[in-house]
């Protein structure tokens, strides 16, 4: 069937100005947009600029607004949206063409909470043991694909970029549950300030957002509720192997 | 406006930020200084989509040694797997896999909070009488864990990132690699890296075939460009279709999902797999099951007369579906709109994994002929290398054992061997080649579409140089090819801007993946046997009085010739394959 797809098309080099553009292309109604998104590129306009990679919603590179709200454009299928389809790129970052935006800002926020484990412990011959109760306590946000799409929805992020954002609070919660990390202390003070956890005002747009249907808003409050306590809860005790 | 050129020197360039471009940046960079030049953000890598596992005899569950890891990789590539490099996989697997741990990996767990470990095509305890539980896990995203774990130690230790560069050249002089050449996509750019080794970690191609799991950019970009500059590709013929693709789609289903339980039907309800492979049955090797789809399915006993299985998850518990098969079970509800928990998935055999590539020893050095003779400062692995320890056909799970493995074993190389080299001097004309094809793309007047080459490209390789293979079709396919390559030369970028111009990229990677599908057509013609993933209809049987070598393919003068190696053999002689 034909279908009608609205892109907010922005080229520098060209004009300065963004520009609305329609374009009626071939699909199928089980095609993802990301397939509409190639249509176009392929068959009307080969300079259209968007990022994309695996195709089905793993490597995080397609997050962009569609009719209003951020999706991969690879994990909404055009059955289930209304036409015309508008697309824009993520608010928030500069926009660089078309549908890129610049993620340098947000990979520096992502820095910034030291997404990795710290440990200095002496390391043991095999692995380090965790019960399986305490690897499901983090397990939601271990599903991150750092797309963007969570802070790039977010009105508290919107209204201040200073603001660390949901995505890099994902990444350190998935460290502050880790019964393996001994770094709560060294990320204390990027969350534990005006611009960290405490800048969310629990608006759901984040978890609505996001593509890995990682409870969000849930995660910035257990961290939240960790830095208000002093502490992650205890790990649970592992018996001894046989 | 003009294209500005930037020069940077370092010790070591890597190329590519998948799981073996960052295990070697994790290693070489405590010892010298690097620099990983990536097409995409590093977390965009393709080891992301890896969902099942990786496989390791840690014996956590049953007993399990790197011997039967070893036997079992060797049967299942057909024998033709370097035996010595296998048994280095196989031992350093192991601490491998405990290393990633240490790095914060967090795998699934047993009761005793151990990593956890499930069963895997083709994973055997006592040379193939059962299947063993092998792969290390976390849930059905272990290469998304693999990915995120390796990037945030490179951010901890500092590594410098050049993040949405294309490569555009390999330089070589003096019969030593000198660096790189690369397309900083945000600017139009041109970098010149001058560096004393280059690791090139630039993935698979199966962006070749019309049907295929891999991302839209695994071009085989390294493989080409290195084609080019002199270096051979080795074992191109085999080329390994995953049994379990989203219908049309080709999205992967794990087979994770079959070592859980799940079997594969074909339209008449039966488990046919048991026909083909009484043993291992749903978890034989996936060369075996996608030929038996194809057989199935060929045979009238397709689903509904068409080109496709079933995949049966609704035997299983339902909360082992949800909770160690989350994403699968999201892309088929999302994609498909069958929910398998109470439904059967249409899956069907899809381009997955090049066993071929870039030849290399195992260091991860490129050896550049026969006689294995070492390309000085030019290393590869993953992917794109070959190394070989895949053979004719790829195991589950040792694609994430290769990368580690032999990604920190070419950046310990490294590291150990720069600090007494000095830096190469670049050629002359280091920015010439990059200069003139992206020049020729963004003058050109041809009017020739890249996309439309490129659909027609992955139409004939899917069509004839796919799962069964027969000498008119290869010779039909080659045919393609070759008119495909001349209209190639009138291909017009019609995008003139510097700033992310994503149409001269595109038009870029059609020419890797024209010069990739040549080769490998060219080597599955040659090929006059059936081998792992490398099935001749023409020529049914293995023959190991003539094949039983390694094939290198060089580009020479507008052709390509093709020249073997001997395959090293050590603890296991050849024997007839049966699972």
């Amino acid at each position: 069937m034909q279908i009608r797809i609205k892109i907010k098309r922005y080229n520098p080099e060209r004009e300065p100005k963004e520009q609305w553009r329609e374009y009626a292309v071939e699909a199928d109604p089980m095609d993802r947009v990301l397939d509409a998104l190639h249509a176009v590129k392929w068959q009307r306009d080969g300079s259209l600029a968007f990022r994309r990679s695996c195709a089905h919603g793993i490597c995080g590179s397609d997050a962009m607004m569609i009719n209003g709200r951020n999706r991969l454009a690879c994990k909404v299928l055009i059955k289930d949206l209304k036409q015309p389809i508008t697309i824009e790129p993520m608010r928030g970052f500069p926009v660089l063409k078309d549908l890129i935006v610049d993620m340098t800002r947000f990979f520096e926020k992502y820095r910034q909470v030291k997404p990795y484990l710290i440990n200095d412990t002496p390391e043991p011959k095999t692995e380090r043991l965790q019960s399986p109760e305490d690897r499901e306590r983090y397990d939601d946000t271990t599903k991150c694909i750092l797309c963007g799409a969570c802070t790039t929805a977010c009105p508290s992020f919107w209204a201040n970029k200073e603001y660390v954002g949901p995505a890099a609070i994902v990444q350190a919660h998935r460290f502050l549950f880790d019964s393996r990390d001994h770094g709560a202390a060294e990320r204390k003070p990027v969350l534990d300030d005006t611009m960290g956890v405490w800048r969310c005002r629990t608006i759901f747009s984040c978890t609505d957002a996001c593509p890995r249907g990682i409870q969000v808003t849930k995660a910035i409050g257990e961290v939240k509720k960790l830095l208000a306590t002093g502490g992650p809860p205890p790990a649970t005790a592992v018996p001894k192997p046989s | 406006m003009a294209r500005q050129v930037i020069h940077h020197e370092y010790d070591a360039v890597i190329v590519g930020a998948g799981g073996a471009g960052l295990m070697a940046a994790l290693e070489a960079s405590k010892r010298c200084r690097v620099a990983v030049v990536s097409k995409l953000y590093p977390t965009r890598s393709h080891t992301g989509t890896a969902q099942g596992g990786i496989g390791a005899a840690l014996g956590n569950l049953e007993p399990d040694s790197w011997e039967w890891h070893m036997f079992d990789t060797v049967k299942g590539g057909d024998y033709l797997p370097d035996q010595d490099a296998v048994e280095v996989m196989c031992r350093e697997a192991i601490d491998v896999v405990y290393s990633l741990e240490h790095m914060g990996l967090p795998f699934n767990r047993t009761p005793e909070g151990k990593i956890d470990q499930r069963r895997f095509g083709g994973h055997t305890m006592e040379l193939g009488k059962a299947p063993v539980r092998r792969a290390c896990y976390a849930a059905d995203r272990t290469g998304h864990m693999i990915l995120q774990t390796l990037y945030q130690q490179c951010i901890k230790q500092g590594v410098a990132f050049f993040d949405e560069f294309h490569l555009t050249d390999v330089l070589v002089s003096g019969g030593r690699c000198a660096g790189v050449v690369a397309l900083c996509l945000a600017t139009g750019e041109l970098h010149c890296f001058r560096a004393k080794a280059v690791l090139l970690a630039t993935g698979g191609f199966g962006r070749m075939f019309k049907v295929t799991s891999n991302a839209h950019t695994l071009t085989g970009d390294g493989c080409s460009i290195v084609f080019r500059r002199g270096v051979p590709l080795e074992d191109m013929e085999f080329f390994q279709f995953h049994p379990t693709g989203i219908y049309k789609l080709g999205i992967l289903v794990t087979e994770g999902a079959r070592g859980e339980g799940g079997v594969l039907l074909n339209g008449k309800g039966e488990r046919f797999m048991e026909r083909y492979a009484p043993t291992m049955k749903d978890l034989a090797p996936r060369d075996m099951i996608s030929r038996a789809i194809y057989r199935e399915v060929q045979e009238g006993r397709g689903v509904d007369g068409k080109d496709y299985v079933h995949l049966d998850l609704t035997k299983l518990d339902p909360d082992v579906v949800e909770r160690k098969l989350p994403d699968i079970t999201d892309f088929v509800r999302t994609y498909l709109g069958v929910d398998p928990v109470k439904e059967l998935v249409p899956v069907q055999p899809t381009a997955h994994y090049a066993m071929g590539g870039i030849p290399t020893n195992t260091n991860a050095q490129v050896v550049a002929d026969a006689k294995n003779s070492v390309l000085t400062g030019l290393y590869a692995a993953g992917e794109c290398a070959c190394v070989s320890v895949h053979g004719g056909n790829r195991l589950g799970t040792n694609s994430l054992v290769d990368i580690v493995v032999f990604g920190r074993r070419g950046g310990r190389h490294i590291a150990e061997s720069v600090g007494k080299m000095e830096l190469p001097p670049l050629p002359s004309d280091a920015l010439s080649r990059s200069h003139e094809e992206i020049g020729r793309l963004t003058s050109n007047l041809g009017g020739e579409s890249a996309a439309a080459i490129r659909t027609e490209l992955q139409q004939v390789m899917m069509d004839r140089v796919s799962v069964y293979r027969e000498e008119t079709g290869l010779k039909e396919a080659l045919a393609t090819i070759s008119t495909l390559r001349s209209r190639y030369r009138k291909v017009e970028v019609e995008d003139r801007s510097l700033s992310y111009n994503t149409e001269l990229q595109e038009a870029l990677e059609l020419g890797y993946l024209l010069d990739l599908a040549w080769a490998t057509t060219v080597g599955a013609l040659a090929r006059t046997e059936s081998r792992g993933a490398h099935s001749r209809e023409d020529f049914p049987k293995r023959d190991d009085a003539n094949w039983l070598k390694h094939s290198l393919a060089f580009a020479t003068d507008g052709n390509i010739k093709l020249d073997y190696k001997p395959v090293s053999i050590t603890r296991f002689q050849p024997k007839e394959r049966i699972y």
